[in-house]
């Protein structure tokens, strides 16, 4: 572990709304300001909103990675690196975005390598270690069954950045849904280990879930404004999935008793330091480092 | 030369290009080259990426940028998202060229991703060196994020399936 401010302790506190990297700017020059942008505050919404979302597929990503040369069999070798590239694809989507937002000189490696964990806006599921290819697919599958309609109803909304990179994201999130959803079915309705190993998976995870459709003052404005999709359409069509993969799985209803909350105000588990220490390591240790 | 016969002269030089990890095929058969503009002496290339992170992106518009500008012409490439990129663009030249290599072409129209999830319903993808249908999928990811790996059962090759997108 590097220093004691790259670990991101629950409890720690944290900037409350949009996410800070490190030698904040003064913010953007007014001719670098996007004229398709209404205002200040909406600006700032935007901003927080391309952290999360960018931060719930930069560290989806990097767990994924770790799979690389580790997973169960060889096709797994070659799709699980591969759902990782396509989750980094819209990773360096929202953080280039938000360098243009930003100005000064900021690209997207400042948000993937130069933020401390507090400054990181995912959910809690992302970073958790990978436990086994149960744990992985079935949290796989969960972020896709999200994902996959967010996009869908994103493509629609006012954002015309967000809205083209939907139309893409849609169909590779439809792929990642099938991939893991049939995991998900093989290993629910198995062998006897497989299936206890899905039932273990789906206890562990089922409380990280809620956050994927938490609101809060930021993700209300940007629903208001057009820009983010309605959480309650996101959540109908995420049950349905659930709903219609669990029974081909021959798993339990899916209805989790509560919630963990706080990765989107910068309250992470321990795990987060762990995984910016090595995902970090090198801009770290090598300030300014290039190819 | 007229502007027309200029603008024709550089769609060429751009469609030319071959894809960097797919060489067998040129942007122009994957169809991404989407629109070419000129004024004030400069030239402005529309590309679309195939994929949201397909490592390939940056390469291809460097090198149509590179080819365009020495043959004479100030090229700038312009990343276009929207439309996004299917494989109903690739043109019937490209498809011939990937079967030709080794690789099925996409079968038909990009999915219908709308309802419910169809699990464990794979495509008949026929064998692209002996036609068989007798065929069946060893993984649904490949070596590159477009692929997905298939077996012959006729003539026992292995083979890649370019998915549709």
């Amino acid at each position: 572990m590097a220093s004691a401010d790259n670990i991101a302790g629950i409890g720690m506190s944290a900037p409350d709304h949009a996410a800070q990297p490190q030698d904040p700017a003064p913010g953007p020059a007014p001719g670098q300001v996007p004229g398709d942008l209404p205002g200040r505050a909406q600006q700032d919404d935007l901003l927080a909103l391309l952290m999360r979302i960018g931060d719930d597929h930069l560290i989806l990503g990097h767990r994924l990675s770790e799979w690389c040369g580790h997973a169960p069999m060889l096709e797994e070798d070659l799709a699980l690196p591969n759902m990782a590239l396509d989750l980094l694809g819209t990773a360096r989507m929202c953080y280039g975005y938000a360098a243009e937002i930003e100005g000064g000189g900021k690209t997207e490696d400042d948000y993937a390598f130069l933020r401390d964990g507090t400054a990181f806006r995912h959910i809690l599921m992302v970073e958790q270690p990978n436990g086994d290819f149960a744990y992985t697919i079935l949290r796989q599958f969960f972020f896709a069954a999200f994902m996959h309609p967010f996009w869908q109803e994103m493509t629609g909304l006012a954002d015309p950045r967000l809205a083209a990179h939907a139309q893409k994201a849609v169909k590779e999130l439809a792929y990642h849904i099938r991939h893991s959803g049939e995991w998900v079915i093989r290993l629910g309705d198995g062998t006897p280990e497989s299936t206890r190993r899905m039932g273990e998976a789906l206890d562990a995870l089922s409380p990280y879930v809620g956050e994927l459709f938490e609101t809060d003052s930021i993700s209300i404005a940007l629903t208001t404004a057009g820009v983010l999709p309605d959480m309650e359409v996101v959540q109908r069509q995420f049950d349905a999935t659930v709903a219609q993969t669990f029974r081909a799985a021959t798993l339990p209803d899916y209805a989790p008793e509560f919630a963990h909350s706080g990765g989107r105000r910068g309250r992470h588990t321990e795990h987060l330091g762990h995984l910016l220490a090595e995902l970090q390591f090198m801009q770290r240790a090598y300030p300014g480092q290039s190819w | 030369m007229s502007v027309d016969a200029d603008l024709a002269a550089i769609r060429a030089i751009a469609e030319a290009v071959p894809d960097p990890e797919l060489v067998v095929v040129t942007v122009g058969d994957l169809g991404i080259v989407r629109d070419i503009r000129t004024g004030d002496g400069t030239v402005e290339i529309d590309v679309t990426p195939t994929y949201s992170a397909c490592p390939a992106t940056l390469a291809i518009e460097l090198e149509i940028e590179t080819a365009v500008n020495s043959a004479g012409y100030a090229a700038a490439v312009r990343r276009v998202l929207s439309p996004a990129w299917t494989t109903d663009w690739i043109t019937p030249e490209g498809r011939t060229k990937l079967k030709e290599a080794g690789i099925a072409p996409p079968l038909a129209r990009s999915d219908d991703d709308s309802g419910a999830v169809q699990y464990f319903s794979q495509p008949v993808v026929p064998c692209p060196r002996c036609d068989s249908h007798d065929t069946a999928r060893l993984s649904a990811f490949g070596a590159t994020a477009c692929k997905a790996q298939y077996q012959c059962a006729s003539c026992h090759e292995p083979f890649d399936y370019f998915k549709c997108l």
